[in-house]
């Protein structure tokens, strides 16, 4: 066996797709992993900020051990390693009294569902002709609602696994947390279906670079960087992007985007939204109980559902990898990194932005968050859905 | 008699949320501003920044023996700090004054005293019991060792800890 003969078997089709999918899930999935570890980081580091206190600063490198005249701090960066070390060098205590099977399944069912999504999120264009995506499945974003819906039970079975009260009553609250958004979150993106004409996130971001991002009210078509040098194409170019259908959309669009946004606030247990867990009124709620690695897996499921959420929010209405006058994939395997660096950073804003929402907000009551789901977002949700057939129907052309 | 709360009628911009939301992302925005330029953070970082300068006389530190102006040291060994003392953190190892020293008035004087800080609760019981007014609580908090043996402070330590303090008690004056 020569070289030869290796490279022409990795180029037979069904090969090359199992280890081009293997290198990217593989990628991707460690790529998540380190956005975790640097958005809990970050989650303390902005928390301090935001309450006046300057966060962790202490971990770095130990100079002073090595001879050195001063400890060198960076900022505490050297948390992120620490962190994760801590975690998993405690001892798993596993209390008395706990249903074992179960309390061992649930932080896996919890960190799973997250780290499946991210099979369907679009992470860039393409690079040496392949995409970016780990499976382009033409039900993506259904994908996305099944699994993600999956990670409540996790939550559900820690609390009843754990023969404990505050774990409990935080397991019963996941469950009817989770039916009171679940719908208006399956509905508000309807209006995104119908305008795109697809459930496949690629076509969505495809869609989107077309037509613009989905929250704006106005894009300018073919906008491209040699239209800036002559300035009538340019007015050309502003000119053609208006049009009395896309600002029409857009009230029905920015509708929906709130909902959603505020549906995957609830769909990851994060603040004003973090029932299940409410510390000052259930110590830790589910994973009360949970030590070292398995308290990690929750913390690690939860973080990577935000990941995920993000994703999934930048996918379908933020223009997902793209970017105004960056080129695809297509035009160089360097514009095809930048393309994921591009999707990266729109993920990273939205992950701080989460972090933020997180550090201002009080944390809604319970029958509060039952009302809002019910009787705000979904009738909301169910009446955006007419009024984007409405205007489509009325605007088409 | 039941209690009767009115509840303030909410304008619909409060009851859907989103102004307070935006006031309120607003404010935590200006100050992770600020913070960022390292303005407006209230944390001190205490290894290198402390609040000594700041502490009241009456705070209650380490408990320690004190000496008199004339570089007296003013425990007689009655044991009463070692009675009162609730964790039994106090061992008093008493010794008679020989005949013919000085201060044979006085009687006795420990020959030894320790003090098991990791024991002690800083309740300043034995500073208020003392007849002799020897044992002050002192300002210093940070009492670290890394043995159990390191912890228990010797009467040397106390008195090092302790240092001075002029006080009431003229027990071991001549004059006295």
């Amino acid at each position: 066996m020569d070289i030869a003969t290796i490279l022409h078997f990795l180029t037979i089709p069904w090969v090359f797709l199992l280890w081009t999918s293997f290198l990217k899930s593989f990628i991707f999935l460690n790529l998540t992993i380190i956005v975790v570890s640097v958005t809990v980081f970050a989650e303390r580091k902005v928390s301090a900020f935001i309450q006046d206190r300057s966060g962790p600063n202490r971990v770095g490198i130990p100079l002073t051990l090595f001879g050195g005249k001063k400890d060198s701090f960076f900022w505490g960066l050297g948390q992120m390693v620490a962190d994760p070390i801590k975690l998993l060098t405690k001892e798993n205590f596993v209390p008395a009294g706990v249903n074992k099977f179960y309390f061992w399944l649930a932080p896996k069912l919890v960190m799973i569902p997250p780290i499946l999504i991210l099979a369907v999120l679009p992470f860039g264009s393409t690079l040496f002709g392949v995409s970016m995506t780990i499976s382009e499945l033409n039900v993506g974003v259904l994908y996305i609602f099944a699994i993600s819906s999956l990670s409540v039970y996790g939550i559900t079975l820690a609390g009843w696994a754990s023969n404990s009260k505050f774990p409990f009553i935080g397991g019963i609250r996941s469950s009817s947390q989770m039916i009171s958004y679940e719908l208006a979150l399956g509905l508000s993106v309807v209006p995104v279906f119908m305008i795109c004409g697809s459930l496949n996130l690629n076509e969505i971001v495809d869609w989107q670079i077309k037509n613009g991002w989905l929250v704006s009210p106005y894009w300018p078509k073919g906008f491209e960087l040699s239209t800036l040098i002559h300035p009538s194409e340019l007015v050309h170019t502003l000119i053609a992007g208006l049009s009395i259908q896309r600002f029409a959309l857009w009230i029905p669009l920015l509708i929906s985007f709130i909902i959603f946004l505020v549906a995957i606030f609830a769909e990851t247990n994060r603040l004003p939204f973090d029932l299940p867990e409410a510390e000052q009124e259930l110590v830790g709620g589910y994973h009360t109980e949970y030590a070292s690695m398995n308290f990690a897996l929750f913390f690690l499921g939860e973080y990577a559902a935000m990941f995920a959420g993000s994703g999934a929010i930048v996918s379908l209405f933020l223009g997902g990898w793209s970017c105004p006058l960056i080129p695809d994939g297509s035009h160089g395997w360097f514009w095809g990194l930048v393309n994921i660096g591009v999707f990266f950073v729109k993920v990273s804003l939205m992950l701080l932005f989460m972090i933020w929402v997180r550090w201002t907000l009080p944390r809604f009551r319970y029958d509060q968050l039952m009302k809002l789901g019910w009787l705000g977002f979904f009738p909301i949700a169910l009446a955006n859905i007419f009024l984007t057939a409405l205007i489509l129907a009325f605007t088409h052309r | 008699m039941a209690i009767v709360v009115n509840r303030p009628k909410l304008t619909f911009a409060e009851r859907c949320y989103l102004p307070a939301i935006v006031a309120g992302l607003a404010i935590t925005w200006n100050h992770l501003k600020r913070a960022l330029f390292n303005k407006g953070i209230v944390t001190m970082q205490y290894p290198e920044e402390k609040w000594d300068a700041n502490m009241p006389d009456w705070y209650r530190g380490a408990p320690t023996l004190v000496s008199d102006e004339h570089g007296k040291d003013r425990c007689v060994a009655c044991q009463l700090c070692e009675f009162i003392c609730p964790p039994r953190a106090i061992t008093i190892k008493p010794m008679e004054i020989p005949d013919g020293d000085n201060w044979r008035k006085v009687e006795k004087r420990p020959e030894e005293f320790d003090i098991d800080m990791t024991r002690c609760i800083y309740c300043g019981l034995c500073e208020e019991v003392c007849p002799e007014q020897a044992i002050y609580l002192r300002k210093d908090y940070s009492i670290t060792g890394l043995s159990r043996e390191e912890m228990v402070h010797d009467k040397k330590t106390l008195y090092k800890l302790g240092g001075v303090m002029n006080g009431l008690v003229f027990k071991w004056n001549d004059l006295k």
